[in-house]
């Protein structure tokens, strides 16, 4: 032979991926007799299962606010009549009635710059006055005694207003002292790491329920009477240092997985301790951890339920306030919860969707 | 010779209690020379030029830097580090950042330069490496020599006195390996202070002025690069030197 010649293998399109619903299904769902059987079986127990859900919660179901209705069709039928009987009560818990545009007014300011603060385009310096003009507002509402509104004692403020307000400020709070309390334990300098460690697990010792009575009960008895601040305040420290704990192990996990050449190389360019946290190593380790943060994120929104156990009614505190309130009711707790469920879930799937988001953003200076 | 612009008096340093990683080491290095640091694997090598800029501290000795002593003075550190660059065997690009963000970072915060003028410069220091079209990409979207020729301009980016390179081609294809040195060759022409620790014995004989040899901790051997390679003095200094060179 004369030499092998080189024969290029001209390019082909990559093989067809079926696409579509249908060779789907016949694919994964039917691909065999017992695949068919298994999947005709579940078929019908979601269909039995659907069915029983509407004609409960659609068909039979009470939309009127009558509690003859209501108790009539017990059993049969679900009671929505009394989400509109009770929305009020459920919704502000026990603010008073006439004065309920206040927390109205006052969350939807507090909502509507909490998602301003979610978007890039509004990622500016003015955020920051802008935070505090919102909630200077949200407690003047709120509180009153100002501005000719009357005083509403925070002992009486309660439902989604409170429940919003406590997740957004421990939130707030709680991050950046978890991410020093993280850099604290990855400290080179033996006091400050051993303090962090102790407070971490300290606190991760202890249900939360715990530091709410703490807080609430036990805390006061060391200060004068009367010189203790407000309830709602206390309680406010108590969450926030309770999840800037679990945290601030969270943001480690990050920091450790950042290679040492990233920090040495920023040291040898003469950036101090806190500019090589800042631009090199937080930027890094906080996107490696979008997960766990959201995760804990959604932790706290639903653990502020917890404040109910030192009578402040928050959402899940109003409902059962505005059920137990009148025996005619009462009977319809089922309602009452799927209800408050949906407004859950409503922020919750939020949160874990905009982590999705998060993710992606930080994802693209990846790209290999 | 000129004032010293590196000098070790007698340095030892320990890693823990038990390992002598540097012993005795004394070395002055003038402004403007250029040395080329060997040995072989665990002798000391990237401890002694670490110790330079203070990434690692030392237990004994003295150490001064452009007239700076090193001690646990952060502020001294801070400017010393400002006028010695490094470059490291494995890049340690900020992946986060763009090759001009990873540039522009130290003048900025550091320097306190302005970012128009620290962006104007930090090109400039591209078009030295000749990579100037890929400012806009983040380092993992670069070739291994693409990313080592921008860890060499973002270390000049402050204008240091020194440059300090710790095995700089080590984690290269064979066909980057070039692309580098020639970038360090057209440094050394310029006159800046240069430590490489290299096994690269062509690049030593192009451009060093000096060549230390290390084993176990100690400078063994000094001498130019025609005396270090032609006739070295040491018996440890003869065998590595067969062994590298494969002769
Ligand atoms: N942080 C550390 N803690 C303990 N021992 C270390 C540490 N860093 C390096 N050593 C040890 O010190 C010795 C010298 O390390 P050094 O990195 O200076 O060697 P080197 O000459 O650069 O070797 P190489 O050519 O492999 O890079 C090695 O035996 C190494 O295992
Ligand atoms: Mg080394």
């Amino acid at each position: 032979m004369a030499g092998s010649v080189f024969l290029p293998i001209p390019a082909r399109p990559a093989p067809v991926k079926t696409e579509g619903v249908l060779p789907w299904m016949r694919a994964n769902l039917f691909g065999n007799w017992v695949n068919s059987l298994v999947t005709a079986l579940i078929a019908v127990a979601i269909g039995y299962a659907a069915s029983a859900f509407l004609s409960w919660g659609l068909v039979n179901a009470v939309f009127a606010p009558s509690a003859d209705q209501c108790q009539a069709a017990r059993g049969s039928g679900a009671c929505w009549g009394v989400i509109v009987e009770k929305f009020r009560i459920i919704i502000f818990g026990r603010y008073p009635y006439a004065e309920q545009w206040r927390p109205e007014i006052g969350t939807i300011l507090l909502l509507g710059l909490l998602i301003m603060s979610c978007i890039r385009r509004f990622w500016k310096p003015w955020l920051v006055p802008a935070w505090i003009v919102v909630l200077f507002a949200f407690f003047s509402l709120m509180g009153g005694g100002r501005l000719g509104l009357s005083d509403v004692g925070s002992d009486q403020w309660g439902g989604l207003p409170l429940t919003i307000m406590l997740a957004t400020l421990s939130i707030v709070f709680a991050y950046p002292l978890a991410i020093l309390v993280a850099l604290g334990r990855m400290s080179t300098l033996p006091a400050i790491r051993s303090l962090c460690i102790i407070y971490v697990e300290l606190i991760r010792g202890v249900p939360l329920i715990s530091v709410l009575f703490m807080a609430s009960f036990m805390f006061p008895l060391f200060l004068p009477v009367g010189k203790s601040p407000d309830v709602l305040l206390r309680v406010l420290v108590g969450i926030t240092l309770f999840s800037a704990a679990y945290l601030a192990e969270v943001v480690r996990g990050g920091l450790q997985a950042i290679p040492k050449g990233q920090v040495e190389s920023s040291q040898s360019l003469g950036l101090t301790y806190w500019q090589t946290q800042r631009k090199i190593v937080l930027p890094q380790a906080l996107a490696m951890v979008v997960p766990g943060i959201v995760n804990s994120f959604i932790a706290i929104f639903k653990d502020t339920s917890l404040v109910t156990i030192v009578s402040l009614y928050e959402l899940t505190g109003a409902m059962g306030l505005a059920l137990n309130s009148e025996a005619d009711w009462r009977p319809f707790k089922i309602e009452g919860y799927l209800f408050i469920t949906l407004i859950y879930f409503v922020f919750c799937f939020s949160m874990s969707r905009y982590s999705l988001w998060i993710e992606h953003q930080v994802g693209r200076s990846k790209t290999r | 010779m000129a004032e010293p612009i590196i000098s070790f008096e007698r340095v030892n340093k320990w890693y823990g209690n038990d390992f002598h990683v540097l012993r005795d080491i004394d070395l002055v290095v003038a402004a403007g020379e250029r040395i080329v640091v060997c040995g072989p694997s665990g002798s000391g090598k990237s401890t002694l030029i670490r110790c330079i800029n203070r990434l690692e501290d030392h237990q004994e000795g003295r150490i001064v830097v452009t007239g700076i002593e090193l001690s646990d003075d952060v502020k001294a550190i801070e400017q010393v580090r400002r006028q010695v660059g490094m470059v490291f065997q494995q890049f340690n690009l900020f992946p986060h950042l763009t090759v001009l963000e990873n540039l522009t970072l130290a003048p900025m915060w550091v320097g306190k330069t302005p970012r128009k003028q620290a962006e104007e410069n930090a090109m400039q220091q591209l078009e030295r490496v000749k990579i100037a079209e890929q400012a806009n990409k983040y380092p993992l979207q670069l070739s291994g020599g693409q990313q080592q020729r921008v860890a060499i301009a973002r270390a000049l980016c402050l204008t240091p006195k020194i440059m300090l390179f710790d095995e700089p081609t080590s984690a290269l294809d064979p066909e980057m390996i070039k692309e580098v040195l020639d970038v360090m060759i057209e440094l050394a022409n310029q006159g800046i202070t240069m430590i490489c620790v290299t096994h690269e014995m062509g690049f030593a004989k192009a451009v060093a002025d000096r060549v230390i040899f290390m084993d176990q901790g100690q400078i063994v051997e000094q001498n130019t690069p025609h005396e270090f390679f032609d006739r070295p003095q040491n018996e440890r200094t003869k065998d590595f030197l067969s062994k590298i060179l494969g002769s």
